[in-house]
């Protein structure tokens, strides 16, 4: 009774090639064999890239520390580490009961994520979460640095990028871009240390509390403005959108404003 | 005896005699972006032979069942899951390189070398033909991209591999980098002196004068 069962494919694989049946079998055929071979090995290897990517995003704060003036004197003498602290967004304090390494399991959880008003939503996210985990290098009890994770969308995908505050959480200390799929020798520039140099100094907010950091289109004009990069202004408007998202209220704004209040 | 000949010749004479970028002018796009050291041309070249390697003996394994109405999309998804896989490959275990290598590495997909191999040899060959042709390309192919990403490399930063070869003038040594030679510009010029080179002594190249008719249907890139 195996000869029905195995007489069919191969009276298809005998079909002639122009036959719709086989046409659409040979389709079906490599389509789903690569399907298969592609999927696998994203699956395999996806633990060995995720660990890649965090190794370097620690790579790149140790990097932002550096390159600020004066930190790392500050964090030899703070250990050599800092310290890490997962905050509750809304309420602008300390998380109870999330731990930096439980923060990703809670991160798993949809109901420790937010939607954002599509008006609110600058940076394109659609939803962030309820937890951010931040960095902060302390001097006599005082905040000297904070380092703020951001997201937002770019022009070809998601941007991840830490933003550093000075202890006057309004005073840019520099930026890193920890991830990004922007226009290679455009946008992409954004990652490069040229274009980051831009920042140190730039303010956030002015006198009234608005935010009004931008990135320029060309060269920066006044103390809230980064350079910005010819040919990728759309790049350069989602970074805008995605700083003046988390630095307002509905990201860091409440934590902000409790670390000036001095309760951090 | 004569067989083992044969996929000799088929080896080599991509080499310099029907060198698919010299000769053919394939591959130029990607051959010209990834020429600014010697380690991301070398990566560029070794990614390229495994997918057209793999793809030609793929290819030439099914040749019999592919229909001709949608030849080439199946040609392009086989090539395409082979391109996406060593991407995923760099990412895991080279990941400097690969974000040197940035799109380029995804664009081996459209990579005229890759589907003119399949399309013209693969399709007609069994699997070892096929390999060890699309084998010899890649290497013809690679043998290029090194010589000029070693020139570039060494002409503009002074190094080879990253290793410091010619002293440079900022370390009290003679040599002033050209940085031309890390500009996009200066791989057409190396290229065009190297086909150049190639026609002037190999005759049989050089493209008769005036042959519009002649020109062959190649597709661009």
């Amino acid at each position: 009774m195996d000869n029905p069962e195995r007489n069919p494919l191969r009276r298809l694989m005998a079909l002639p090639n122009e036959s719709r049946a086989k046409t659409l079998l040979v389709a079906f055929a490599v389509s789903a064999v690569c399907a298969a071979f592609v999927s696998g090995a994203t699956v395999l290897l996806r633990p060995i890239q995720a660990a890649n990517r965090a190794a370097e995003e620690q790579a790149r704060i140790a990097a932002l520390v550096r390159g600020v003036p004066g930190m790392a004197d500050l964090l030899e003498q703070s250990g050599g580490a800092l310290s890490s602290v997962v905050i509750d967004l809304a309420r602008g304090r300390a998380a109870s009961g999330v731990t930096p390494e439980s923060l990703p399991a809670a991160l798993a959880d949809a109901a420790n994520w937010s939607a954002i008003e599509p008006a609110e939503d600058l940076a394109g996210l659609g939803q962030r979460p309820n937890y951010a985990q931040v960095f902060l290098l302390r001097e006599d009890d005082r905040i000297s640095l904070a380092l703020l994770p951001v997201s937002g969308l770019g022009y070809n995908g998601r941007i991840d990028a830490i933003v550093a505050l000075r202890g006057d959480m309004n005073t840019v200390a520099g930026i890193a871009v920890t991830r990004h799929a922007e226009t290679p020798g455009l946008g992409a520039r954004i990652e490069e240390p040229a274009w980051q140099a831009s920042w140190p100094g730039t303010l956030i907010r002015d006198g009234e509390g608005t935010v009004r950091f931008a990135v320029a289109r060309g060269s920066a004009s006044g103390v809230h403005e980064v350079d910005g990069i010819t040919g990728a202004t759309r790049t350069g408007n989602a970074v805008t959108r995605m700083v003046r998202f988390w630095m307002g209220p509905g990201g860091y704004g409440p934590f902000i404003a409790a670390v000036q209040r001095g309760e951090f | 005896m004569t067989r083992r000949f044969d996929l000799w010749a088929t080896l080599t004479d991509p080499l310099i005699r029907q060198n698919p970028v010299t000769l053919q002018i394939l591959g130029i796009c990607s051959a010209l972006a990834v020429t600014t050291s010697v380690a991301t041309a070398l990566t560029m070249a070794v990614s390229l032979t495994v997918v057209l390697t793999l793809s030609a003996g793929v290819i030439s394994v099914i040749r019999r069942h592919i229909p001709d109405t949608i030849r080439l999309i199946v040609q392009i998804v086989i090539i395409a899951s082979l391109v996406i896989v060593i991407d995923q490959v760099l990412q895991a275990y080279f990941i400097e390189i690969s974000r040197a290598l940035s799109v380029f590495v995804g664009l081996i997909t459209t990579n005229c070398l890759v589907l003119g191999r399949t399309e013209a040899y693969a399709r007609y060959h069994p699997p070892h033909h096929a390999m060890v042709d699309a084998f010899g390309n890649g290497l013809g192919y690679s043998l290029i991209l090194i010589v000029i990403g070693a020139l570039r490399e060494l002409l503009g930063k002074g190094t080879l591999l990253g290793q410091p070869v010619l002293p440079l003038a900022e370390a009290g040594g003679w040599f002033t980098p050209l940085s031309l030679m890390l500009q996009p510009p200066a791989a057409f010029f190396l290229l065009g002196l190297a086909v150049w080179a190639i026609r002037s002594v190999r005759s049989e190249q050089a493209e008769p004068p005036q042959s519009a008719e002649l020109v062959r249907k190649e597709p661009g890139e």
